[in-house]
C-alpha cells in the first residue's frame, strides 16, 4: 500500500491469473462429462440386458406347437334327429371327436394307458377349438374337418427344445411312447409351429397352450378407461382451483403438503382402502375393473395434480394481467388463456400418471382382481385381471410353459408403456410448437 | 392466488421495503391535485404489501381528455398506484388497498363495485408487451367477445379493423391477421396491447411504462399514439423517461419512496419544480 506502482507491477494481472486457472476447470469439466456418459452407459448396459433376458425368453411364446386332426364330425352323434341343433352342437361330446381322431392317426395303439398318453398330445384346449368351428358353421356336419389344433404344452416344450429327450424315463415330462408318436407326427408334417394367435386373442387359462394376454389386455383397458375418466378432471380441477382460485393460506399449505404425501403413499395402501371402502363398505363388487380404477384413481389423482400445478405456474403471469386487464372474468382467464397453455404439461403428467396405472399390481391385488378369470370382461363390471396381474399370475404358474408367456406378457406391458410415453412426448412436443 | 408479478409487484415492494427502514415523516403534496371535473378523484390511498406501507396517502385526480405522466425513481410506487385504479393489485396475495378512488364519482373499492366492468372501462397496457400466444386478430378480439360487445362476425371484425388502426398497427399487420401476435416485433406487439385495450372502448387507458421495453422509432410511434388517443379518452402513463413526460403529458406528478412530492401542469414541473427532491430527480441528481 505504500507503494502502489510497485504493488500494481508485482501483482499478477488477472488475466494470467484466469489463464492460471483454466487447466483445473477444463478437467472438471471433462471429469463431469466422463461421469455422466458412464452413469448413461450403465443405464443402457442394465436396460439391454433386461430387454435380451425378456426378448429372449419371450419370442418363442409367439410360436405355438400345433397338431393337424382329422376329424370326422359323425352325424349320427352331432344331429341325431337328422337336423343339427344348436343345443346337440353345444352339448356334444367333442372329446370324444379329438380323442378318436387322434386314435385313428395310430391305429396300432390299443391299450387304454397308451390311448390316455397319447390323447394327452393333444392341448385340452382343442376340445373348445373344434367345438367353436363347428358351432360357427353347422354345415361340417357329417364331413372330415383338418383341423389344426393346439398341442400340449409339453410337447410345445419339447419341440422349443425346452425339455430333455434324454434321461431316465420317470423323470420326463413324456414317455418314450409319447416321443415315438410326436416323432411320427413330425415326419407325417401333422406337427409344425405357427403363429400363436391364441395368445393375442384368448382369455387366462390353466393349460398354457390356450392361455392368453387378451382378457387381461381388455380388462386393463377398462381400468385404465375408468381411471382416466375420473382422475383427469379431478386432477386438472383440483389443480386450477388450488393454483388459480384458492386463498394462500395455512389451509392450503397443508392440503398441498397432504397431496405431496399422497404420492410417496405405498399403492397397497390404496388397496386397502379400496377394499375396506368401496368394496366392503359400498358393497362393490370384488375384481371389477370399475373398483380396480377407483383405486387407481386414488393413487393417480396427486401424479396429476402435482403435475397440473407444476404447468399452470409455467404459464407466464403477463397472459393472466392481459387477460384480466381486459377485463375477462377470473374463470374466464382461467379457461380461455391459462388452461389451453398448460394443457400440454397436464397431459404429460396425466399419461405418466396413465402409465404408473398400467403398471400397478399390489394395489389391484387387495381388490381381488387376482382371480382366475377365463372370460374376456365386456364392460366395467365384469370380472378381469389386468397385465401386471396377469403376468404375476403366469409367474406363479408351475407349467416350464408358463415361463415364455410371462416373458412375453411383459413385452406386451412394455409396448403399452412405449406407446404411452411416446405419445406424452409427442403431445408435448405438438403443442409447443403451435406458437 | 398468483404470485407477484415479475416487474411491477414485486419491484415495487422490494423497493419500498428498502425505503420503509429509511426514518421519515409523511410529506406533504407540492401543487394542485384537484382538477376541475375529474375522471378519476383518488383521496388518501395508502397501499400496503403486508406489513409494508407501500403508497402513502395520496392524493390526485385524473382529468378528462387528460394526459397524467407519473415519474419517479424505481421502487417508489407508482405503478403499485397505478394498478389501484382498476384494481389489479387484487392478483397480488398480501396486497391491501386503502382510501377512496372515485372513477366518475363511484369508488372502485366500494362494496357493490364488480371488478369485471371495470377493468372493461380501464383498459391497461403493461411494461413488458403480453400479446396472448394466438393470432393477431383472436387478440384484438378477445375483449369484445368475453363482454358481448357484438352482435355478429362483421361487427366483431370492424371493431378488430378499427382499433389497430386507432393502435397504428393496421398498416403493419392487414395481410396477416392469422398470424401468432407473439411474432411481432416488440413495438408492435406493444401496439397491439394497446389495440387490444381499446378494442373493448374503455373510458382510461393506464399504461405501465408501455415504451420500457422499445427502441426511440417505437417509443415515438406510441407517443404520438397516447397524444392522439387523449382525444378520446384519459390516459395515466407510468415512465421512467422524463423526457416522455414532458413530450407527451399535460400534468405530472413526481414519487419518491411511496409519497406524492409534486403534482403540476409538465411544462411548469420541468422548468420550475416546486420542491427540492423534484429539482434533483429531473436534473438527474439522483434516480
Amino acid at each position: 500500500m505504500d507503494n502502489p506502482e510497485n504493488t500494481a507491477a508485482n501483482a499478477r494481472k488477472p488475466i494470467d491469473i484466469i489463464r492460471a486457472g483454466m487447466r483445473r476447470r477444463r478437467a472438471a469439466e471433462t471429469r463431469f462429462k466422463l461421469y455422466g456418459v458412464a452413469a448413461i452407459t450403465a443405464g443402457l448396459l442394465f436396460l439391454a440386458i433386461l430387454f435380451i433376458t425378456i426378448i429372449g425368453n419371450a419370442y418363442t411364446a409367439f410360436e405355438q406347437t400345433k397338431i393337424q386332426l382329422d376329424v370326422y364330425l359323425d352325424p349320427a352323434i352331432l344331429s341325431p334327429d337328422g337336423v343339427p341343433s344348436s343345443d346337440a352342437l353345444s352339448s356334444a361330446d367333442y372329446g370324444r371327436f379329438v380323442r378318436d381322431s387322434i386314435r385313428s392317426l395310430f391305429p396300432a395303439v390299443e391299450s387304454r394307458r397308451d390311448v390316455r398318453a397319447l390323447s394327452a398330445l393333444v392341448g385340452r384346449g382343442a376340445v373348445y377349438d373344434l367345438r367353436e368351428t363347428v358351432m360357427a358353421d353347422p354345415d361340417l356336419v357329417g364331413e372330415t374337418l383338418k383341423l389344426w389344433v393346439p398341442a400340449d404344452d409339453d410337447v410345445d416344450m419339447l419341440m422349443k427344445g425346452h425339455i430333455e429327450r434324454e434321461g431316465s424315463e420317470d423323470e420326463r415330462r413324456l414317455s418314450d411312447a409319447q416321443l415315438g408318436w410326436i416323432d411320427q407326427l413330425q415326419a407325417d408334417g401333422r406337427l409344425e409351429k405357427r403363429f400363436n394367435v391364441d395368445f393375442f386373442t384368448n382369455g387366462d387359462s390353466r393349460e398354457p397352450e390356450s392361455a392368453g394376454i387378451w382378457g387381461a389386455a381388455v380388462g386393463s383397458f377398462y381400468t385404465l378407461l375408468v381411471t382416466l375418466v375420473l382422475s383427469f378432471p379431478l386432477g386438472v380441477a383440483a389443480a386450477v382451483y388450488l393454483e388459480e382460485f384458492a386463498p394462500q393460506n395455512r389451509w392450503t399449505d397443508i392440503i398441498e403438503v397432504n397431496i405431496n404425501n399422497l404420492a410417496a403413499v405405498p399403492s397397497i395402501v390404496f388397496g386397502l382402502l379400496g377394499l375396506a371402502v368401496f368394496i366392503n363398505f359400498f358393497g362393490l363388487p370384488r375384481s371389477v375393473p370399475l373398483v380396480g380404477g377407483l383405486v387407481l384413481t386414488l393413487m393417480t389423482l396427486p401424479t396429476i395434480i402435482i403435475a397440473s400445478r407444476a404447468a399452470l405456474k409455467s404459464v407466464p403471469p403477463s397472459i393472466r394481467e392481459a387477460a384480466l386487464g381486459v377485463g375477462a372474468s377470473p374463470l374466464q382467464t382461467v379457461t380461455m388463456h391459462v388452461l389451453p397453455l398448460a394443457m400440454p404439461g397436464m397431459l404429460t403428467g396425466t399419461i405418466i400418471g396413465m402409465a404408473q396405472a398400467l403398471g400397478e399390481s399390489a394395489p389391484l391385488l387387495m381388490i381381488g382382481m387376482v382371480a382366475f378369470i377365463v372370460d374376456i370382461p365386456e364392460g366395467v363390471f365384469d370380472p378381469a385381471a389386468v397385465l401386471p396381474v396377469q403376468i404375476f399370475l403366469w409367474a406363479d404358474s408351475p407349467e416350464r410353459a408358463f415361463v415364455e408367456r410371462t416373458s412375453a406378457a411383459i413385452l406386451v406391458l412394455l409396448c403399452f408403456l412405449i406407446v404411452m410415453n411416446a405419445l406424452a412426448v409427442l403431445l408435448r412436443k405438438r403443442f409447443e410448437r403451435r406458437w | 392466488m398468483q404470485n407477484p408479478p415479475v416487474g411491477s409487484g414485486v419491484k415495487s415492494a422490494t423497493g419500498v421495503h428498502r425505503a420503509a427502514t429509511v426514518p421519515r415523516e409523511h410529506r406533504e403534496t407540492v401543487g394542485e391535485v384537484r382538477v376541475e371535473n375529474p375522471r378519476i378523484r383518488c383521496s388518501n390511498v395508502n397501499v400496503y404489501y403486508g406489513e409494508t406501507h407501500a403508497v402513502h396517502n395520496i392524493n390526485i385526480d385524473l382529468g378528462h381528455n387528460e394526459i397524467l405522466a407519473l415519474i419517479g425513481p424505481s421502487g417508489c410506487g407508482k405503478t403499485t398506484f397505478l394498478r389501484c385504479m382498476n384494481r389489479m393489485n387484487d392478483t397480488i396475495a398480501g396486497c391491501r388497498v386503502e382510501g377512496e378512488i372515485l372513477v366518475d364519482g363511484v369508488d372502485v373499492n366500494g362494496p357493490e363495485i364488480d371488478v369485471v366492468p371495470l377493468r372493461a372501462r380501464m383498459g391497461m397496457v403493461f411494461q413488458k408487451p403480453n400479446p396472448f400466444p394466438k393470432s393477431i386478430f383472436e387478440n384484438v378480439a378477445f375483449g369484445p367477445r368475453i363482454h358481448g360487445l357484438t352482435a355478429n362476425k362483421m361487427e366483431l371484425e370492424e371493431i378488430v379493423v378499427t382499433s389497430l388502426q386507432k393502435a397504428g398497427l393496421w398498416a403493419e399487420v392487414k395481410d396477416r391477421l392469422e398470424e401468432p401476435g407473439t411474432g411481432l416485433s416488440g413495438g408492435q406487439q406493444q401496439r397491439l396491447c394497446i389495440a387490444r385495450a381499446i378494442a373493448v372502448q374503455p373510458e382510461v387507458i393506464l399504461m405501465d411504462e408501455p415504451c420500457s421495453a422499445l427502441d426511440p422509432i417505437a417509443t415515438a410511434t406510441i407517443e404520438n399514439l397516447m397524444v392522439d388517443l387523449s382525444q378520446n379518452y384519459s390516459i395515466c402513463i407510468v415512465t421512467h423517461s422524463m423526457q416522455q413526460a414532458a413530450r407527451v403529458s399535460q400534468r405530472t406528478a413526481f414519487f419518491h419512496l411511496g409519497d406524492l412530492i409534486e403534482v403540476g401542469e409538465t411544462n411548469e414541473l420541468f422548468i420550475r419544480p416546486g420542491h427540492q427532491l423534484t429539482e434533483d430527480y429531473i436534473t438527474g441528481r439522483f434516480g
